[in-house]
């Protein structure tokens, strides 16, 4: 076997790159990236954001889902260099500094509407999305549907996320 | 006394990690300097492979090693039968990488480790295998056939296990009988398709030759017990982790995938961490599957209804191999009565070999086809013999009265007798037929014909063998310096909330906060008794074990907590984190209990020095630990059922079907369900209503399409339809809570639970909304738009039945 540095730099040659600079979380990053890395790759192993999740990586379940300039989209779909100049935000920018959470957090708390958890960073940023972007307060129970459904869950049955973004929902009417 | 937290909606302590991004599942721990595995996978169904080369997958700028059979030591072998059984002769199990022959589209042939997983499956592109293909059939019925293409030249006419199970005298009901109903059913494959797809990954420390591995799998300690076995290593240097798993639903509980062997193996062979990491399409070619059987059954009854004698034989698709053994078809073989007296039964099956992904249980494991096969049968004998579909089934429900009710001759997958052990089956169809207004059904039913819509009540009722031993452990102590509870137990968690279930169990004994109750499971490096989280099992066995370990402990801190308030033992209890005497402000917290019965000198913390505070909290002459004495509060204890406990539950919707589109809407659904003793009924909710719209995705949408060459045509998420939330409706959920009579907790399993009527439901629901159309009887799923174009295409419907 040859020495891993040998083996690593090798590949390195081997790999086209480009820089990239983007805001993610707020913070400036820049990076030096193969041309082919996807976003969500990027995101998880070069920034070790772990907390967005590969699901299918052919855009179907949602589970990857990040909000690019104020808009949810599909990081398993974007290579890492398209999103350059772009403002990102992941599921670690949710919860307030001190660690509290979100009110949609919350109330996926309160109304049980998680289990694995896996598919829940994407679900919650695509949901904040959408509240983010307008007003929310009418929805019907298939409105909410219309909502989630870029996004798969296996475990819940979706009934009790569906109650918890009508908990944030009618907290937004109230207000 | 504190609040008992046994049955109550208490929220989850993992939810906030979760919600933040901070779980860690085995693709987030931070390996670094980890190297990548990608596999080169069979794109043959039956093949003979004449020649690998692998020189340029080698020479790839990246590639650290590539192996093949011939290079993985002591892994170039048969993997092993998990549950032998005397059906099955030379039953057949995989190698974790092909040698000469490959069995199925996406077994793995080689596997390549790189610097990076996108260098890794670039060089996997590389490896250049030679095969010659062979015949195939896909359709078992065909292929128990003479003559058809063999999966296994062992195995003439791919019969892979043969088993007849027979309770009661079926011949002498068959001749009481007055009418007989017989059908053929079908359910077709699917997958668990959880979010997260199966992941492993292994550091191996050449210094102190420990392993530790990373898997993402429902049963650690056996993955552990087998790993350490094959690669003849001693079990305490060999650590299996199950981190945050992103669900499991039976698929991730095979030993052994080839992964969790090679990972392994690659990362000692090189003295480097090595993860992989399944994508989807993995998932679907390389990870089990289940569900395909088909029945005949037959229904000998009376004029009245009763049934007095059930006979039915099915083939069982096993896919490519039977790592598993036959546990799939016993269980749907013996749960093939359903909730009814039945009193002779005669049941057989086939397990067949077709060249697919190998199959295991999906969550309900054989339960889902067993309740298709009685429900469609008992909708048709009523049919036949002019019945309600409500009366047919009062006329044959076990009476509460006759529990439990045993099926001597049929041994459940646990090798141990059919008992269903208490239930209230009449009062849960009474709820059902309530709640989804059958009583006025008709009415509705025929207006909405009059209008052109054509709606149907669909009705199904099941049973659930769950909590199958042999055992599981809890482990209980509580810190010296926080005070708080630290639980632990052998198997592993998927999303099923154990660390808020258990911490409620463990919290009612020991009158802490549920939060404060920490939960380790899943990691034998922390506790390393105990079996696998399957067949609904978590709750009863682990929930019990822990329940009498609780016991244990909290009679240690009573004695402890009297001898330091100088009490009486039946004046102390316990609330809030602390041991009081009774009527008395005097207490001393856990902490302090803790910390005084560990005789350490050293008063190194605010405990410590509280402890001080109080008289000894053991009452000996002699050296600090009587004989027999341990340090700490702490205790051990163990969970072995004597037999399955049996859930139940009733299902019921109203369909409507869009004669344009041939697309089914569910109106309403309701399902009754009965788990003994809800330790949380919001979780149990969330359980049951996931396993419903799995459920629904079986009766509607999901099957692994493969084609007549053995090729799976979808697979991937775009193709193969796993519901969204557009796809499920507002599903209703009522309780009746019979407790078991087989466990302190009175507990029955409820992970299965939704899935197993859906099929059966959704079909009778069909079945009745087209009756203007004819005589389709939907009796196989997923019930497809093409299904019910076909059904409704032949005829109009005639005047007499839409008015």
């Amino acid at each position: 076997m040859k020495p891993m540095t040998t083996i690593v730099q090798e590949a390195n040659r081997a790999e086209p790159k480009s820089t990239v600079k983007m805001t993610v979380n707020g913070t400036e990053v820049e990076r030096e990236v193969s041309t082919r890395m996807l976003l969500s790759d990027f995101i998880r192993h070069e920034l070790e954001l772990t907390g967005t999740h590969v699901g299918c990586e052919h855009g179907v379940c949602g589970a990857c889902t990040i909000i690019v300039d104020g808009r949810a989209a599909r990081s398993c779909l974007t290579f890492a260099i398209q999103a350059d100049g772009a403002d990102i935000r992941t599921i670690e920018s949710v919860a307030g500094e001190g660690g509290e959470l979100h009110p949609l957090q919350e109330a996926f708390q309160d109304n049980h509407a998680l289990q694995c958890g896996y598919c829940t960073p994407g679900m919650i940023m695509n949901i904040l999305s959408q509240i983010e972007a307008g007003d929310k307060r009418d929805m019907t129970d298939d409105d909410i549907r219309e909502m989630l459904s870029g996004n798969l869950c296996r475990c819940t049955g979706y009934a009790n996320i569906i109650k918890a973004v009508r908990a944030v929902t009618d907290t937004t009417k109230r207000s | 006394m504190s609040t008992r937290m046994f049955g109550e909606n208490v929220k989850r302590n993992i939810d906030p990690k979760l919600l933040k991004g901070e779980g860690a599942f085995v693709d987030d721990i931070p390996l670094p300097g980890a190297l990548h595995a990608a596999f080169a996978r069979s794109p043959f169904a039956r093949a003979k492979i004449s020649s690998i080369d692998t020189t340029a997958a080698e020479n790839h700028p990246g590639v650290v090693a590539v192996y093949t059979s011939d290079n993985i030591g002591p892994l170039d072998i048969e993997l092993p039968l998990l549950i032998p059984h005397g059906s099955m002769t030379d039953a057949r199990t995989q190698r974790p990488l092909a040698k000469d022959d490959v069995y199925y589209v996406g077994q793995t042939v080689a596997m390549v480790v790189a610097v990076d997983r996108y260098t890794a499956e670039d060089a996997a592109a590389l490896i250049d295998i030679d095969y010659e293909p062979l015949g195939v059939e896909i359709d078992i019925e065909e292929a128990v056939k003479d003559g058809s293409p063999l999966v296994h030249e062992t195995h003439p006419n791919n019969i892979a296990a043969d088993f007849t199970q027979v309770s009661g005298d079926p011949e002498k009901g068959f001749a009481e009988a007055e009418h007989v109903t017989r059908i053929r059913v079908q359910v077709d494959r699917s997958t668990s398709a959880a979010m997260e797809c199966r992941a492993v990954a292994a550091r191996y420390d050449s210094t102190t030759g420990e392993l530790v591995v990373w898997d993402g799998t429902q049963a650690p300690i056996s993955v552990r017990g087998g790993l350490a076995s094959i690669l003849k290593l001693d079990e305490d240097k060999v650590r299996v982790i199950a981190p945050d798993v992103g669900g499991g639903f039976g698929q991730k509980v095979l030993l052994f995938y080839p992964d969790e062997l090679l990972v392994p193996y690659a990362s000692i062979n090189l003295r480097k961490p090595v993860k992989f990491i399944e994508d989807r399409r993995e998932n679907f070619i390389g990870s089990t599957q289940e569900r395909t059987q088909v029945h005949y059954i037959e229904l000998h009854a009376k004029k009245t209804g009763e049934v007095v004698a059930l006979k039915d034989f099915f083939y069982h698709d096993t896919g490519a191999f039977i790592p598993y053994g036959i546990a799939v078809a016993q269980v749907a073989s013996t749960s093939i009565a359903g909730p009814y007296r039945i009193p002779n039964i005669h049941v057989q099956f086939q397990a067949v070999y077709t060249p697919t992904v190998p199959v295991t249980p999906y969550r309900g494991c054989g339960r889902p086809q067993s309740c298709f096969a009685i429900e469609r049968a008992m909708d048709q004998l009523a049919d036949e013999l002019g019945l309600d579909r409500f009366d047919i089934r009062r006329r044959n429900l076990v009476g509460d009265d006759q529990f439990p009710w045993v099926r001597d001759g049929l041994l459940f997958a646990d090798g141990l007798r059919v008992s269903l052990d208490s239930g209230q089956y009449h009062k849960a169809l009474d709820m059902v037929h309530e709640a989804i207004g059958a009583g006025d059904f008709a009415e509705e039913q025929k207006k909405a014909r009059e209008d052109g819509k054509y709606l149907g009540l669909g009705l199904a009722f099941y049973v659930e063998g769950t909590g199958l031993g042999p055992y599981e452990g809890g482990h209980i102590k509580i810190h010296p310096i926080t005070g708080k509870v630290y639980v632990n137990t052998g198997l592993a968690g998927q999303g099923q909330s154990h660390d808020t279930v258990f911490a409620q169990i463990a919290a009612d004994q020991l009158g802490v906060a549920v939060e404060d109750v920490i939960l380790t499971e899943g990691d034998t490096g922390a506790y390393d008794w105990g079996v696998a989280t399957f067949a609904s099992r978590a709750a009863v066995v682990s929930g019990n074990a822990i329940h009498k370990t609780a016991i244990k402990v909290r009679k240690q801190i009573i004695t402890a907590a009297a001898n330091m308030l100088e009490a009486d033992e039946s004046d102390i209890e316990l609330r809030d984190g602390a041991a009081w005497v009774v009527g008395t402000n005097r207490s001393a917290p856990l902490a302090a209990i803790a910390t005084a019965t560990n005789p350490l000198r050293y008063a190194f913390n605010e405990a410590a020095q509280a402890a001080t505070q109080f008289a000894p909290a053991s009452r000996h002459d002699g050296p600090a630990l009587d004989e027999g004495q341990h340090p700490g509060l702490e205790a051990t204890d163990y969970f072995s059922p004597e037999c399955a406990t049996w859930a139940y539950g009733v299902h019921a919707a109203v369909v409507e079907v869009d004669t344009t589109t041939c697309q089914t809407n569910i109106r309403k659904y309701v399902c009754v369900h009965d788990c003994g003793n809800m330790i949380n009924p919001m979780i149990v909710d969330g359980q049951v209503m996931g396993g419903m719209a799995q459920g629904i995705g079986g009766a509607l949408y999901e099957r692994i399409e493969y084609q007549p060459d053995g090729n799976p045509a979808n697979a991937n998420f775009v193709d193969f339809l796993v519901p969204y939330a557009t796809e499920i409706p507002d599903i209703q959920v009522e309780h009746l809570q019979t407790p078991s009579p087989l466990n302190p907790l009175g507990v029955k399993g409820v992970g299965e639970a939704g899935c197993i009527a859906v099929g059966a439901t959704i079909a009778s629901g069909l079945t009745d909304a087209l009756s203007p159309f004819g005589n389709e009887k939907f009796h196989h799923t997923p019930i497809t738009p093409s299904m019910i174009f076909e059904a409704i295409k032949q005829s109009v419907p005639s005047k007499n039945e839409t008015i």
